[in-house]
């Protein structure tokens, strides 16, 4: 571990891996940061291996290589609607690789090497149990939520205590790990550390059941700063500083994430992992007054679209379930045919992690160029002579601006209501997923288009190329 | 091995590479969150260096497969963190580039 060749080549990954976040700033030089970091990885594991006295096991490590390219290969390949289980599936695999590791390390030391039971190797392996154990439940949990298989409920669930349970259960965990470090040499050292290790699994599952899909964004960017953490706690209990560079790198993005989707929903971390938009929202106070809808039929809704200068387009989770994106282009091509700028609008927390949105667009080839984040877009609202909202809800719901009883008030929105006309497409009449009722559908200059994203936008291409006469 | 642990320059280490980390990652391109974080998964999966070290050196059975388990997971990180970093990273096109 002392070798000074491969510390050297530690600092070389090191300096590559911070090039390669670095060069994500820009979509033109995002490839050459990927290429910086594989290039980093081949060199920090090919260091480690060439220890030659140290490593003996390689038909092991080679069993596990293959498999973990067994299994990584078609993960890659996912449907890009699948993208945000995936990236909570690889962070169940980081937590799971760094409570393994801490655990085979913890066992080692109290078998073979009990110099090594110092206070502070205690504290930073259990630091990394607990942290890699939670993360590799929730994760998996939430990887389970997002591709709604059926043992896991969708929905939030709630029940009395809840936030004392779940915090007495990392507590009681928590306490664990204090005790061991004070009685390092106790006889039931082995026991108490597996029951941390238990704990910390439940803790994990206890974590997730109460958030709801509207709040994923958040939780992955959460998750994903823990799965970092507990990387760089392996790198402590391994005394391995390329571990807790990466996995600082891997920390701070998480965090940064995480902030930017607290910001987009107003509502704290706190607020987000044991707050509320689990409980049931309270029953609005209907002021009596029947709203209604207008409807709009397809050839109309064209004709708008095809009369305007000016078009965004607002998407939103709808979009990906009804894998509307491909239509969206065509729709798109026809605008621009026309001459008709079309600009998309993207709110930070649209769809189920950070990015989302833009990437599916990427994929139907619409050019970055035109999607535009909402801080960008929202002064230049009032120019667009039509607003076409496809199967987002809550991100542009003019509630959050004046209603001060709504759950949603504060939260920054697009702003489609300042549109001279909006079109909204929507697949049923009931309040969206956080159970709102959104004013910008009752809006004198709203029109809607019931029906699944990607069938109405179908419909409206159909209208725009049939008379496409000019 | 038999030295103690140097804790304070491991701190130090990790509280510059948090200040490297947020001051980087808050430029990144809010177009590319989605790539950013299969990348840093990827990245952070050199977890497997760990892993590489339990698995390889000569342990009994039980921490070996500890090991080995842990190295399958860090490699599926790897493997596919960076292989679909890729693969959305290709779909990111400017206007003239459509074909």
């Amino acid at each position: 571990m002392t070798d000074v060749f491969t510390q050297l080549a530690y600092v070389v990954a090191t300096a590559l891996f911070i090039f390669a976040l670095h060069w994500m700033n820009d979509p033109k030089t995002a490839a050459r940061g990927l290429k910086s970091g594989v290039l980093a990885m081949f060199i920090g594991v090919a260091a480690t291996w060439a220890q030659p006295d140290l490593l003996v096991n390689h038909g092991w490590m080679v069993v596990a290589i293959v498999a973990g390219f067994a299994v990584g290969w078609p993960l890659s390949r996912v449907p890009l609607t699948a993208v945000p289980q995936r990236t909570a599936l690889s962070h169940a695999f980081g937590g799971l690789a760094a409570g393994l590791v801490g655990t085979a390390k913890f066992f080692l030391w109290i078998e073979e090497e009990p110099q090594h039971l110092t206070a502070f190797n205690l504290a930073a392996v259990t630091i990394e149990v607990i942290l890699g154990y939670l993360t590799f439940t929730g994760s998996l949990m939430a990887a389970g939520k997002l591709q709604e298989i059926r043992l896991i409920p969708q929905r939030p669930v709630t029940y009395p205590l809840q936030n004392v349970t779940n915090i007495g259960v990392l507590a009681l965990a928590f306490g664990l790990g204090i005790a061991l470090v004070l009685n390092p040499n106790a006889e039931w050292a082995g026991t108490a550390f597996l029951a941390i290790v238990g704990l910390s699994l439940i803790f994990g599952v206890l974590l997730i059941i109460p958030i709801g899909g509207a709040d994923m964004p958040t939780v992955i960017s959460i998750l994903n700063a823990y799965a970092g953490l507990s990387a760089v706690a392996m790198g402590f209990v391994l005394d391995n500083k390329l571990l807790i560079t990466a996995g600082a790198l891997d920390g701070s993005s998480g965090l940064i994430l995480s902030i930017i989707m607290c910001r987009a929903m107003n509502r704290s971390f706190v607020n987000v992992l044991f707050g509320a938009f689990g409980q049931a929202p309270k029953a609005e106070v209907s002021s009596g007054e029947e709203k209604t809808y207008k409807s709009e039929t397809f050839e109309g809704a064209a004709q708008g679209l095809e009369q305007a200068n000016q078009v965004v387009i607002i998407p939103g989770y709808g979009m990906a379930v009804a894998q509307a994106q491909h239509k969206i282009r065509e729709l798109y091509d026809q605008l621009k045919k026309r001459n008709i700028t079309v600009k998309f609008a993207i709110h930070p927390v649209a769809g189920r992690m950070p990015g989302h949105m833009n990437v599916l667009l990427a994929e139907a080839d619409i050019p970055y160029t035109d999607l535009v984040e909402m801080d960008e877009i929202n002064p230049d609202m009032p120019q667009f002579d039509v607003a076409l909202v496809i199967g987002a809800n809550d991100v542009v719901n003019p509630a959050a601006r004046f209603q001060k009883a709504s759950p949603i008030y504060g939260m920054p929105i697009i702003e489609a209501d300042k549109a001279r006309t909006v079109f909204a497409v929507k697949r049923g009449k009931n309040p969206g997923f956080s159970g709102i009722e959104n004013e910008l559908y009752f809006s004198d200059k709203t029109w809607m288009l019931f029906g699944d994203a990607k069938k109405v936008v179908g419909e409206l291409v159909k209208n725009l190329s049939g008379g496409s006469g000019h | 091995m038999t030295e103690s642990v140097d804790y304070v320059s491991l701190l130090f280490v990790f509280m510059l590479a948090t200040l490297i980390g947020l001051g980087v990652i808050r430029r990144v391109s809010r177009l590319l969150h989605t790539p950013l974080m299969s990348l840093t998964n990827a990245i952070s999966a050199i977890a497997v260096v760990g892993a590489i070290i339990v698995t390889g050196e000569d342990h009994p059975l039980h921490i070996r497969i500890l090991g080995a388990i842990a190295l399958f997971a860090s490699m599926t990180n790897i493997v596919s963190g960076f292989l679909i970093t890729n693969r959305m990273l290709k779909m990111f096109k400017r206007e003239g580039d459509r074909s």
